[in-house]
């Protein structure tokens, strides 16, 4: 069982975290899970995080911030509430990916990687998502919506703003 | 929600439960499940390493590895712990296979991994699921909690005293992570780079211990392959190339989708008759048979049998069964610089012919596509990739060279014509201009 004290992380997911630094061979293992959880729950990799994980998994901080430069899905500034990301890999691109991207821009009017100013969605040009016989195809969060038009894009939009998009966790 | 197709050629193996509820591990077992773990039990390990040797299953994520012989590799006597690695980072554009497998199959994704653990003497494998396939990681997750309260994964499975675990892994997205070696970087919590080899993961892997790592594709094959028996399996392929695979086919065509095809199968037939032709009737100009790392075909080019020998002999690859279809609007230039542009994106810098050469044929590419390329451009784009081929650690060098050497060499005219046809007023762009374009 963990010794470190919670101080950020919700009695679940630490009770999680406890869980999950003993399933391995090694503890470290651990590391690259818990960091995309603790940004699922926490919004994104802050200090604090990154301190807390460090301790829980007998790191130094600089381990931690290694491994989280790393990988393209950790970030280290909030995203939008709604994080629309955007296919322009090849098979999306053949089928309309690019002109979903700059529909989405004017959309939201925001680039890549910037949020809404009421925080409510951000933006990201992605690579491939694994969607490309249901392409074109965009995730917002960690929900797939696939075979799509910009028309279909508004009204995910308007869906999400209502409150009514689905959010896998 | 992924759209399930069908086509009459089609040769159900490893999808032949897609569709029909399998997710639920009660259904599951109803669909013969979890009877070949317990036959391959009773059976030992010979046994099933010699019937997967006699399937002629090659490894599913591109590199077509004899899985039988794979896992033949591995000691049968070793200090350390021995490892199952499930590889489903699946990441290449152009191959959502396994999205499909875990959506609709967990649970032969997790017989298969027990399997392989059987054969090669491992009581505990590991699911690695790329980062952004939460959802699937979800099923996947509810279906190895569903074995473990059935008793078919933890102490003593099926009552036969033997142990087996299995953990479930989400990556956080990385495309090199897909690679064997920095899969097994991450798996250990640390940057997904590629190790060097030897030694071979088979007998210095995860941990440092003897490691079978199989794509998710590969892996639940096995439970099918023993039921029906290695050499049945076999003869639904072409010599050395046994079995079915699933086939994904995107881009340009009626009736995109994955259609599960003997090995061997006719491209054109592929494209024409399966995914019913090329989109809105238009002419098919190029397609990248196996995922976006593999040398494209011309369209007089798709007389080809779909197994990896054929697949070489035709100057490309099988790959990961991603078929990318491009209809004759498509710019190569555009699509060259798209294709090269991921591979720089997602090179881990490790390797410097690796990082260099993605980001200067980028950044050359770029150039081209402004306007303001030269002819040598063309020249320096394919020395630089020869240049990569061969002198990374890992395949990714390989993997953005080998598309962009046949983009040059196939398509050289349209590079000419397009830099021609935009010489007129175009002043040259230097590279330092475009430092920073793109994405």
């Amino acid at each position: 069982m963990s010794t470190v004290a919670n101080t950020i992380f919700s009695p679940e997911l630490a009770a999680r975290f406890d869980h999950l630094a003993t399933i391995y061979p090694l503890k470290r293992s651990a590391l690259v899970p818990m960091l995309l959880y603790a940004q699922d729950e926490i919004g994104y990799v802050s200090e604090a995080v990154v301190s807390e994980i460090a301790k829980r998994l007998d790191l130094f901080d600089l381990d931690v911030r290694n491994v989280l430069s790393y990988y393209s899905m950790l970030r280290t500034k909030p995203a939008g509430k709604y994080n629309v990301q955007v296919c322009t890999n090849i098979s999306c691109m053949l089928r309309g990916g690019y002109e979903l991207l700059d529909h989405c821009k004017a959309k939201l009017g925001i680039g890549h990687k910037e949020v809404t100013p009421d925080g409510v969605f951000s933006l990201e040009e992605v690579e491939c998502i694994g969607a490309c016989c249901w392409a074109p195809a965009i995730q917002i969060n960690y929900d797939f919506h696939d075979d799509l038009t910009p028309e279909k894009v508004d009204v995910l939009f308007q869906m999400y703003r209502d409150g009514q998009g689905k959010d896998v966790k | 929600m992924p759209t399930l197709v069908s086509h009459p050629d089609e040769v159900k193996v490893v999808s032949r439960r897609f569709g029909m509820g399998a997710a639920e591990i009660e259904r599951y077992i109803e669909l013969d499940g979890y009877k070949a773990v317990q036959q391959a039990i009773a059976e030992g390990p010979e046994w099933i390493i010699n019937t997967m040797k006699a399937s002629g299953l090659r490894g599913r994520g591109g590199a077509g590895f004899p899985t039988g012989m794979k896992w033949s590799f591995v000691p049968k006597v070793s200090e350390k712990p021995k490892y199952v690695l499930v590889n489903g980072d699946e990441s290449e554009p152009g191959t959502c296979k396994d999205h499909v497998l875990f959506l609709h199959d967990p649970h032969s994704v997790i017989e298969g991994t027990m399997i392989a653990g059987l054969a090669i003497g491992s009581k505990l494998g590991f699911i690695y699921l790329r980062g952004e396939y939460r959802y699937l990681l979800k099923i996947v997750e509810k279906a190895v909690a569903d074995a473990y309260a059935k008793g078919f994964l933890g102490k003593n499975i099926f009552g036969t005293g033997v142990d087996f675990d299995i953990i479930t892994q989400t990556g956080a997205g990385a495309y090199e992570v897909g690679e064997e070696s920095a899969l097994m970087e991450s798996l250990e919590g640390k940057r997904g780079v590629p190790r060097i080899k030897p030694p071979f993961p088979a007998v210095v892997g995860l941990y440092g211990g003897p490691t079978v790592i199989n794509n998710a594709e590969t892996i639940a094959n096995a439970p099918h392959i023993l039921l029906m028996g290695g050499e049945a399996y076999a003869k639904l392929g072409t010599e050395r190339n046994g079995g079915t695979r699933l086939f994904g086919i995107s881009g340009h065509v009626e009736r995109p989708g994955i259609y599960e095809l003997p090995m061997g199968y006719s491209l054109r037939k592929a494209i024409y008759d399966v995914a019913g032709g090329v989109k809105d009737g238009k002419k098919l100009k190029a397609v990248v048979p196996g995922g976006a790392s593999c040398p494209v075909l011309t369209a007089d080019e798709i007389d080809v049998g779909l197994d990896f020998d054929q697949m070489g002999k035709a100057g490309t690859m099988l790959g990961s069964g991603g078929i990318v279809v491009l209809d004759d609007t498509v710019s190569i230039v555009e699509f060259a610089l798209r294709t090269i542009s991921f591979y720089q994106h997602e090179s881990c810098g490790w390797c410097i012919p690796c990082r260099e050469g993605t980001d200067w044929i980028k950044k050359t590419l770029t150039r081209v596509h402004a306007g303001g390329g030269s002819k040598k451009d063309i020249d320096n784009v394919q020395y630089l990739a020869e240049n990569m081929m061969g002198r990374t650690f890992c395949p990714l060098g390989d993997a953005a060279a080998m598309p962009t050497l046949g983009f040059v060499k196939k398509f050289r005219k349209e590079f000419e014509e397009y830099i021609e046809g935009n010489k007129a007023g175009t002043p040259i762009i230097t590279v330092e201009q475009l430092v920073g374009a793109g994405h």
